[in-house]
This record gives C-alpha cells, structure tokens and sequence, in this order.
C-alpha cells in the first residue's frame, strides 16, 4: 500500500503544479487557461485523495500522525476547501495563493516521508484522530482565510491606486471577500475549539507537561476569536479585519512549519 | 444562387447618409417584399450604425442592381451618389462579413453586446415576412452562433466601454452587486442622469437627488424614482449612501475630505465608493485617501474605459479567427448544395429500383406472411442505404473541393441520372 501510496503522490503533484502554473498564465492571458487549472486542481484532488485512502487501508492506528503526514493530509483538505467554491469565475485569483502552497507543502511533505508507507503511529485511539484531523481542518479554514484576505488586500490596493486595468483581471468585490473571510473563519474557529478541547482532556488524563506548540495554538484561538469579535459585535472589517486574518495566519505557519517538526509526542 | 450583401455602415457613411438609409420596421416589410420577387431570398439589418442588404437569387448581378435601386429609392439620392458610400460583396466574403458583424468586430467599440440582438431581430423580421430561404435560415443562425462564440470563448464583451459603465463595474468590484444600494446624486445634469441610469439598470435600491437647484433635484428625482434634498444636507446623505456620484457645475469641491471624514465614523466601516464625474471636480482627491473611501475622477475613469477598450481590441484577433473558421464552414456548406441534388437523384434512383425488383418479385412473395414481408422491405431498404452511404459521403466532401461540380457530373452520367429539378439552392423551403 504504500508503494501505491508513493505512485499517486505524482499525478497528484502533477495536477497542483499544473494548476499553479495554469492560474499564473491565466493572469496574463485571462480566460484561456483557467480551464486546464480548474482540471488540475480536480485530478490533482483526486489522485490525493486515493493517495490518502491508500495510506489509511495499509496503516496501523491513526496514519497521518506524523509531522510529514499531517502536512500531506493539510493540503489535501485546504485543496478540497478551495474546491468547493475556489474554483468559480470570480474566484480564480486565488488559485494563484492556494496551488501554489498546495505543491510546495505536498513536494515538502514527500520529502519528509509523509506520502507513503505511514509509520507506526502512536495516535492509536479515535479521540487523538479526532484532535489532529479537527486541528488540521481549521487550519485548512485559516489558510483559505488567509488567501483571502490577501487577495482583499491585493484588489483594495489596486482599486485605491485607480490602476488603469483594475478591471482586466476578473476578481470578487471587496465586499464579498470580507464576508467570505469572516464566514470561512466562523467555521474553522469551532473545529479548532473543539481539537484543542479534545487535546487538553488527554493533557489531562495523561498528566502531560504544556510545550510550546499548545501555547501558540491557544494564542491562534485567541487571535482567531478575537477576529469574529471585533468583526461581528464591533464593525471592523476591511483592510484591519484583513490584516488580522493575515496575523492569526503567521500563528498557523509558526506551529504547521516551524513547532511541529521538532514536537515529540 | 449566389449570395449578395450591399451595405453602408458608419465606417462609409456619415451619420446624415446614414439616416437618410434607416429603415423603420414598416419601411423593412415593404422592401422586403420588393427584394424578394421571383423567389429570392432577402434580409434587412439596419441599425443606426449600418443599413445592410443580404439577398440570394440565380442571377447576382440583377439582384445586386435591384438593392441598389432599393436603397436609392430609400434615400432619394442617385445611383452615382449613393455608391461610392455603399460597399457590395458576394458569398463567403458576405457571410464573413455578417459573421464579423454578429461578433461586434464592426462595430465602434469591439465587442458590442447590443449588435447581436440587432441581427437576431433582422432575421426574425425576414422570417416573419417568409422572405428567408435556406441559405439565409443557415447564414442567419450560423451568425447568431457565431456571435454567442465569440462572447463565450474570448473576453471582448468583458469589461466596459464607456464611462458610466465602467463606473458602475468598479462599483462592483467594491459591492456585493447594486441591488438594493443607496445611490446619491450630487447634481441634476444630463451627467449624472446616464450614470445613474446605468446604476439604475443594475437594480440599485434607492436614489438620492441633491443639487443647487431643488426644483431641478425634484424633477429628476421624480424620473429616477428618488427623492431630492438640499446641499445642505449632502454630509448627513453621504453617511448613508454606498455610492456617490457627483456632476455639479459648482467651481470648488462640493464634498471635502473632512466632511467625509466626519460622515465616516457613522459607517461603522462599510464602504462607500466615489465617482466624480465633474469638470471642475466637485469632490476633494483626500476622500480617496480615507479608509474604505474609493473615489475615481472622470481621468481615472476614462483611462480605465481605454486599457479596457484595448483589451477588446486583443481579444478582437481570437474573434477574428472565429469568424474565418465559421466562414470556411458556411463557404463548405454552401459548396455541397452543389451535389446535393445528384444526391438526392440516385438516392431516388436507388429507391425506384428497388420498388420496382419488389413489385416484379410480387407473385413469389405472395406466400410470406406479413412479418416476414416487413423483413423483405427492411432487407432490401438496407442494402440500398449501405450501398448509397459511401458515396454520399464522399460526394459531400467533394463538394468542398473545386472539382465538386465534377463529381457530381460522374454521378449522373453513371447512373444515368436526369437533370436536377429540385436544388435546395434554386427554391425556397
């Protein structure tokens, strides 16, 4: 199986870096190449997906426990969020944000051995898969989040500078992204709510020490929150709700690239 | 039969020959009555940028002479001074020329949306007075596709091509859609009427009319289905309004960006978009750098309707493509309606030889029950229609080469057909 495992990682590679490219040529270029893209980012979806369940039937226990495999499992689920609404005419642009990171995590979990034969895990019972697969999965929300806010930013500056071609490049409005952040979030916030919730009972009942993976991961929570607050009960919104999102963001990288792979657990 | 267009568009005419050529919907029946004498075929476009007559008859040079006289009786002028403005070409270069027609790429500005449905109208209209035959059924349609092509797999109806369209598309990229926005006008001119009719056309919500002059305010108020208020309370509109658009005559800003400032702090955030439209310009270029405040002068807006303009003008060479493609495809078509008839011929042929080795064969079958008679004259129909397929084919695609006439001669000569009486070309369905 994870030989299998090790053959689908490429047509799934394959389908990501297509898409990147294809998105970024369709910026030039706009309406030819968006259709190749969508495709990559279907087959590519798709090869992953068998990818995965190809690790899950030949795993003992919990199969992405690992840094790298939690990574593989990362991309896969920021790829499906994208799908389900990243993919529409509007929403092309962030496609050029999201394929891109797809490749470069899939390419650097392969290369930390997170896409075939899946280690023995130590994450053996169902409510430690349910911590990390709910981590992973607001996480998910986060970068999507994150992605777009950065494309607010992008066309806020474009339309503040008066650019000539402000409208060459289909893009939604401002108004659509803000609310699209601030939903995408309001679904991620709870998942992550309930990992962490999942992950401090263990603490507990494992009488486990604090590191400082857990410390950041409340502070995202913290961060996180604090975006809906503002956002809902305060009015903040644009450019300031944008850059918020991009801060809760630098807190997932911190813990996703720079915590995880020295954690011991 | 041979396919004739004689036209005048703005690109030969100015604007008084133009409307000196305009056809009203009555004027168009009774010319098309008048074109379409011995069973020719004919359509009128006219648009206020072009007058053109598509006709189809045996004998071009007559039909070209009957449009002329059309259109000279039309405009009152001569023949010798309605030429030089009129251009006149026949068959592929016609249809290419409705096919770029359709597509927009004739028009002033690339890509024109509204050019589509002028075509579609002179077709329904030719249609409606039966003078359509089978080449203008397919030329028409094959334009109407050609069209939608065009719009479906290039950008050139994409962005917009005049100021107050552009204005509302950037409203747009700020908006979640207009509908149910609050607009606020600030001045009653004809300016501001376009932009807001524009506005309107998108589905906005409610229309605020401020000016100088209230009595103007409340007039155009009335028209747009808003309400007017003073000047005076423009600050108190502004914090309310999503869209504000300003075309007074006043010599200094109407809004300053410390009046928008203040008006701010009551949004709460949401944005609000600015267009100025005024020269002098009414609004202060500070606003545009207040948070959530995006303001765009009528240089800014006329500079974007020109990167957008070019951007037609590249997608135009993809439309162009297009348009040949489909001309080569109507030229082909057009060519087959050549062996068409040789076809139909020795399928007849065929057909008559097979009635008649059944009737000879009537006494012998006389024994076969119903059913297996059914299955004598499925059998037999099969092996004539396998034996004619082939050829048909071939015949057709003959028919696109320069020796398709030649084929077809073969065919007759072999089977010993007559000539044709019944072309697809020579009558109308």
């Amino acid at each position: 199986m994870g030989e299998v495992a090790l053959l689908l990682f490429w047509p799934a590679l394959a389908g990501y870096a297509e898409a990147a490219v294809a998105y970024a040529g369709d910026t030039v270029r706009p309406g030819r190449l968006v259709r190749y893209a969508i495709w990559g980012v279907r087959l590519g979806w798709l090869a992953q997906t068998a990818l995965l369940v190809a690790q899950a039937a030949g795993a003992d226990g919990f199969p992405w426990g690992s840094w790298a495999g939690s990574l593989n499992l990362f991309v896969w689920m920021c790829v499906g969020v994208y799908l389900i609404w990243g993919c529409r005419a509007p929403f092309r642009l962030l496609g050029l944000v999201v394929m891109p990171l797809a490749a470069l995590l899939l390419v650097l979990a392969w290369a930390a051995g997170g896409v075939g034969e899946p280690a023995r895990s130590e994450f053996g019972d169902v409510f430690l898969a349910f911590h990390v697969g709910l981590i992973l999965a607001a996480f998910a929300g986060f970068t999507l989040a994150a992605a777009l806010a950065a494309l607010y930013l992008w066309q806020e500056r474009r339309l503040k500078r008066r650019a000539a071609g402000v409208l060459r490049l289909r893009a939604p409005s401002l108004e659509t992204l803000d609310a699209l952040t601030v939903r995408t979030i309001a679904v991620a916030l709870p998942a992550l709510t309930l990992g962490i919730g999942i992950g401090l009972a263990r603490l507990e009942s494992e009488s486990a020490g604090f590191d400082a993976i857990m410390g950041v991961t409340l502070l995202t929570w913290v961060v996180y929150a604090a975006f809906l607050v503002l956002r809902l009960e305060a009015g903040r919104r644009g450019r300031r709700a944008a850059y918020l999102a991009l801060a809760g963001f630098a807190l997932v990288v911190l813990v996703r690239v720079v915590l995880t792979p020295f954690a011991h657990f | 039969m041979r396919l004739v267009l004689v036209g005048t568009s703005y690109q030969r005419a100015p604007v008084e020959l133009r409307e000196l050529l305009a056809y009203d919907p009555e004027l168009r029946r009774e010319a098309l009555g008048r074109l379409s004498v011995e069973g020719a075929e004919a359509a009128v476009l006219s648009t206020c940028n072009r007058t053109e007559v598509y006709a189809v008859d045996a004998e071009p040079g007559a039909l070209e002479e009957r449009i002329y006289g059309e259109l000279a009786g039309l405009s009152g002028l001569s023949h010798s001074e309605l030429a030089p403005a009129l251009y006149s070409v026949a068959d592929e270069a016609a249809a290419l020329h409705l096919f770029r027609v359709a597509a927009g790429l004739d028009s002033m500005v690339p890509g024109e949306a509204q050019i589509l449905g002028q075509v579609r109208e002179a077709y329904e209209a030719a249609r409606a007075t039966e003078t359509t035959g089978p080449i203008l059924h397919r030329l028409f349609r094959q334009a109407l596709r050609v069209g939608k092509r065009v719009r479906t797999e290039t950008a050139i109806g994409e962005n917009p091509a005049s100021v107050s369209s552009a204005a509302a598309e950037l409203a747009e990229r700020v908006f979640e859609g207009l509908a149910g926005r609050r607009i606020l006008l600030l001045g009653a001119g004809k300016t501001a009427d376009l932009t807001a009719a524009n506005l309107i056309s998108r589905g906005v919500g409610e229309i605020v009319v401020a000016n100088r002059s209230r009595e103007r305010a409340e007039a155009l108020a009335r028209r747009l289905g808003g309400r007017a208020v003073g000047l005076d309370a423009v600050v108190e509109e502004v914090a309310l309004a999503d869209v504000v658009v300003a075309s007074t005559s006043s010599q200094g800003f109407v809004l300053s960006g410390a009046q928008v400032e203040r008006a701010m702090k009551e949004r709460r955030g949401r944005p609000i978009f600015f267009i100025d439209i005024a020269v002098p310009r009414d609004l202060d270029p500070a606003i545009n750098e207040l948070e959530d405040c995006y303001l765009y002068d009528i240089d800014d807006l006329e500079r974007v309707v020109a990167e957008s303009v070019a951007g037609r003008r590249e997608e135009a060479v993809r439309a162009e493509a297009i348009a040949s493609e489909e001309a080569d495809a109507f030229r082909a078509w057009q060519l087959s309606l050549d062996v068409v008839p040789a076809i139909a011929s020795l399928r007849a042929r065929a057909e008559s030889i097979r009635r008649e080795e059944l009737e000879r064969a009537e006494r012998r079958l006389a024994s076969l029950s119903p059913s297996q008679r059914r299955a004598v004259e499925a059998l037999t129909s099969q092996i004539v229609a396998k034996l004619l397929h082939q050829p048909t084919v071939r015949l057709k695609e003959a028919a696109a080469a320069a020796d398709g006439v030649l084929y077809a001669d073969a065919v007759r000569h072999l089977f010993g057909l007559g000539d044709d009486a019944d072309s697809p070309r020579q009558s109308r369905q």
